[in-house]
């Protein structure tokens, strides 16, 4: 067994873990803790994939700023204990339980496991290092994409200024 | 079991996903919600970058970093409106918010 | 040169209508009553002056015309507002404007007591209606004509219910507006069938055409004659149409005589008269029209026997003798219709006037059995009033004989020996009721309260200038109309008014013509007899009414013992008023409710438009438990539909 797939297993089963913790915990905080462990696990398992700059970002981004922002809205609505109401009812469970195994399932069935795409991409035959370089990310980014790019800056700006409002204390 | 091919990281990222959506469709708590659909997106970006390195695309890389972008502004104005709602209705409770039944 | 002036005669009153309905609160009463009546006086000028040019031009060529504007041009379809005076309208001009004039005078002492506002008020009112009236008789087409026959019926019904805070009044003029709709829906049918069968409703078009259009008695003339009769017989108020004439004597009494007797009401004969080449057509309706004119005459004037308010006796008088008109023009004799219309428009207003008189002396009493004795008070309402009682009771020579006699002789002649016999009996009773009212109102001694008898005066001169005027054309009015049967004895006085009439009516009767232009013709000496027969009647009428209300006042009430049930049914005018009620309002009433509270109650606000809002409204409750505002109702039935996807296109 390589190093990688002894990465992807123990990253993806403390992954798997991690979050079935979040759906399942009673306490918001610790929820947003194991939400954060899930996060370093997939910028783990996105490096067992070449992808480096996207590790960093994925934790700097999400582990950084958006779950401290979430660790900060339930300390300051004071959430940080279990909520009475959040509680889910039998069938609502079943019916979500029914649901989930009906997606894996299909995806299982239609052979997900043993999928293999050709590698018939613009960039095929690059070295997956070179492909998910911060230089080759960039440049695509600030020519190919570069008009989604600023559009995506465009929405951040107006979520920044909806945020504010939305949170304004109303006088 | 030895060799981990696309179809593992595949499979991880259906798991991911089905977990995300159970949480999202079991728990009433607003801020839990929100953080299961992060686990959602997260599923969804690990088949991003898994499909881009496998065919040799950058596209789905680059799309990986909008889907971030859209994550944050997304948490921002969502939690932004957990906390105007919970200043009006003095819960987090998802079932709470009903104004808009017809 | 006198057809561009012709727009003058009706533009007058128009103006007068002007200046009364805008200004008439400004210059005050005194205004009023120097341009109500001088506005209507100056339009018998220009109808005199147009008439002496008529009359100055060779019989044929007795037309004058004038377009004043197209008022519709749509396709093939011409409507103008265009006036014709040939010597038929140039008479009933005459008529309309002079006896209008004398009422108008006669109506600035009438209403002397109302305020200036209600005296503006009644001659815009009385002058609108002389317009509609001029409208209506000058008019060169039969939709002006309908313009102003409806102009007319809204100066009724505004007159009738001139006194509209007494809500019988209101309702009186209602009554006669709604009723007069029925024959108007009947007149414009007829209108529709013309047009349709001529293309136009131009007279100049349609009548001279008539007899090559139309198949003599076939189904087409029928019709459009008994349509326009229908209408006819609204507004000249005979069976079965005729029950608003009474109650419309809730108007001021000057409004009764000019309206009510002298012109409105007349107005069918004339619109018979002038469409007198459709009706040679359609012998069926002529039998029909003289039938019922015949029939109200009879009818109108036993009801009028037993009268006790002196107006309402005038009113069924009035019908009787618009009966008598419809006779004349139904045997086919329209001159002599024509002829009597215009000795009653005489008689009739002075009656009204001379009624008004004693009302207004007796300040508003109507009931004759309150009245009595008043020869001494007012001596001139007296002798004026004998003159038309006289007149109309058929004496010669005044006016009412010669036409009367005129058409009950044409009646005889054209073969209808019984409408002849009721038009006989009619005269009788003519004399009977009418000197009934007479002895009532001026013989005897007074009824009245000792007030009244106190405060009796004659009228002011402007009322009895009027009524003597009138009173000597009740006189002399005959005399334009002398049969040959007379004027041959009298050495060849010619018979005016069928000559000046003739080409009008010329393609009618031959054999009119002929009598006119007084041609030596053998008198048969029927018509002697006849002419001896009436007189005779309307003396034993007379004679009648003297003994039985003068020499031995019980009788009648002896009598109205003895024969009880007719007595009853007569006074309450046969119970047609009841008749109409019980088969014509009150179902149409129950209908109408049935209409309110079943059919838009129930069927349009409850089950239309209830239903409507009713299903959508279980439809947005349906459609609404979806959108149920839960957030993980939503996003389990949305991670459904992306499974449900998932599957469709892996298996599907």
């Amino acid at each position: 067994m390589t190093g990688v797939a002894i990465a992807f297993w123990v990253l993806a089963a403390v992954a798997v873990l991690c979050s079935l913790l979040v759906i399942t915990s009673r306490n918001p905080v610790a929820s947003v803790l194991y939400l954060v462990v899930t996060f370093f696990c997939l910028a783990g398992l996105f490096v067992t994939l070449h992808s480096h700059f996207l590790a960093a970002i994925q934790v700097i981004v999400y582990a950084g700023a958006i779950m401290v922002l979430f660790l900060f809205v339930v300390m300051l609505l004071n959430l940080g204990t279990p909520q009475w109401f959040d509680v889910a009812t039998t069938p609502l469970k079943a019916v979500a339980l029914v649901l989930g195994i009906g997606f894996v399932g299909a995806l299982a069935a239609a052979g997900v496991g043993d999928f293999e795409p050709s590698a018939t991409g613009p960039a095929a035959g690059v070295h997956p290092d070179v492909l998910g370089s911060t230089e080759a990310i960039a440049t695509a980014l600030y020519s190919a994409y570069y008009l989604p790019f600023l559009v995506t800056a465009l929405l951040l700006l107006v979520a920044m200024v909806g945020a504010v409002v939305l949170a304004r204390r109303e006088r | 079991m030895s060799e981990v091919g696309v179809g593992h990281y595949l499979t991880l990222s259906a798991i991911l996903f089905t977990i995300g959506a159970i949480g999202v469709l079991t728990r009433k708590n607003a801020i839990i919600v929100f953080m299961a659909i992060e686990i959602m997106l997260n599923a969804a970006n690990l088949a991003f970058v898994t499909f881009a390195m496998s065919i040799g695309d950058l596209g789905g890389l680059v799309m990986v970093l909008f889907v971030i972008a859209v994550a944050a502004a997304e948490a921002a104005v969502g939690l932004a409106i957990i906390v105007a709602m919970y200043r009006h209705r003095e819960t987090v409770n998802v079932e709470a918010f009903t104004a808009m039944r017809g | 040169m006198a057809a561009n002036w012709i727009w003058l005669v009706p533009a007058l009153p128009l103006a007068g209508v002007l200046v009364n309905g805008l200004l008439g609160r400004r210059i005050g009463k005194g205004g009023v009553s120097v341009i109500g009546p001088g506005m209507v006086g100056a339009a018998f000028a220009v109808s005199l002056w147009l008439f002496l040019d008529l009359a100055a031009r060779a019989p044929e060529a007795r037309t004058l015309s004038q377009n004043v504007y197209t008022w519709i041009s749509a396709g093939d379809f011409r409507a103008s507002v265009a006036f014709l005076v040939d010597p038929l309208s140039a008479t009933l001009m005459l008529v309309v404007t002079g006896v209008g004039f004398l009422i108008h005078v006669y109506s600035v002492g009438y209403m002397h007591d109302e305020d200036r506002r209600g005296f503006a008020r009644y001659f815009t009112y009385l002058n609108l209606f002389t317009f509609a009236m001029l409208v209506l008789v000058m008019a060169d087409n039969f939709l002006l004509l309908f313009v102003g026959w409806e102009g007319v019926g809204l100066c009724s019904y505004l007159l009738i219910g001139f006194w509209f805070k007494d809500r019988a009044n209101a309702t009186a003029g209602k009554k006669a507006f709604i009723v007069n709709r029925i024959g108007d829906f009947g007149f414009l049918l007829g209108i529709f069938l013309m047009f349709g069968a001529f293309g136009s409703v131009a007279f100049a078009d349609v009548l001279p055409s008539a007899a090559t259009v139309l198949d003599a008695g076939g189904p087409l003339a029928f019709w459009i004659c008994l349509f326009l009769f229908v209408g006819a017989v609204g507004k000249s108020a005979q069976i079965p149409l005729y029950v608003w004439l009474p109650d419309a004597m809730a108007g001021p009494t000057p409004v009764s005589a000019l309206i009510h007797a002298a012109t409105m009401v007349t107005a069918g004969v004339y619109m018979v008269a002038r469409s007198h080449a459709l009706y040679d057509m359609a012998p069926a309706v002529l039998a029909i029209v003289a039938g019922i004119g015949a029939a109200t005459a009879l009818y109108a004037a036993t009801i009028g026997l037993v009268q006790t308010d002196i107006k309402k006796v005038l009113a069924y008088s009035t019908i009787s003798q618009l009966g008598y008109m419809f006779l004349g023009v139904g045997v086919a004799a329209y001159a002599a219709g024509i002829f009597h219309l215009v000795t009653h428009a005489f008689f009739k207003a002075l009656l009204f006037l001379g009624a008004g008189s004693v009302i207004h002396a007796l300040h508003g009493e109507q009931d004759m059995r309150r009245m009595g004795g008043l020869k001494r008070a007012l001596p001139v309402t007296y002798w004026t009033m004998l003159a038309a009682t006289l007149a109309i009771a058929g004496i010669p020579p005044l006016a009412g004989f010669f036409s009367k006699d005129e058409i009950l002789w044409r009646t005889w002649d054209a073969g209808h020996p019984v409408l002849w016999a009721i038009g006989l009996a009619t005269a009788g009773l003519t004399a009977l009721y009418m000197f009934r009212l007479f002895f009532l109102t001026f013989h005897g001694s007074f009824r009245g309260t000792g007030e009244q008898r106190q405060h009796l005066h004659e009228s002011p001169p402007s009322m009895t200038i009027p009524l003597t005027v009138l009173g000597a054309l009740s006189v002399v009015g005959g005399w334009i109309g002398i049969p040959p049967a007379i004027g041959q004895t009298l050495g060849g006085v010619p018979n005016a008014i069928e000559s000046w009439l003739a080409p009008v009516f010329a393609d009618a009767h031959a054999e009119g013509a002929a009598h006119a232009a007084g041609e030596a013709h053998a008198i048969p000496p029927m018509e002697y007899a006849l002419m001896a027969a009436s007189i005779a009647v309307a003396l034993l009428g007379i004679l009648a009414a003297r003994y039985l209300w003068l020499t031995r006042p019980e009788l009648p009430v002896r009598i109205g013992l003895q024969f009880r049930v007719a007595a009853t049914v007569l006074s309450n005018k046969y119970y047609v008023d009841e008749l109409y009620d019980a088969i014509v309002v009150r179902p149409y009433n129950a209908l109408s409710h049935f209409a309110w509270r079943v059919i838009d109650e129930g069927l349009i606000d409850g089950l239309v438009v209830g239903g409507t809002g009713a299903v959508v409204r279980w439809q947005s409750r349906v459609s609404s438990a979806w959108q149920s505002g839960a957030i993980p109702t939503y996003v389990t039935v949305f991670f459904g539909g992306v499974v449900a996807i998932l599957v469709y296109y892996l298996f599907g």
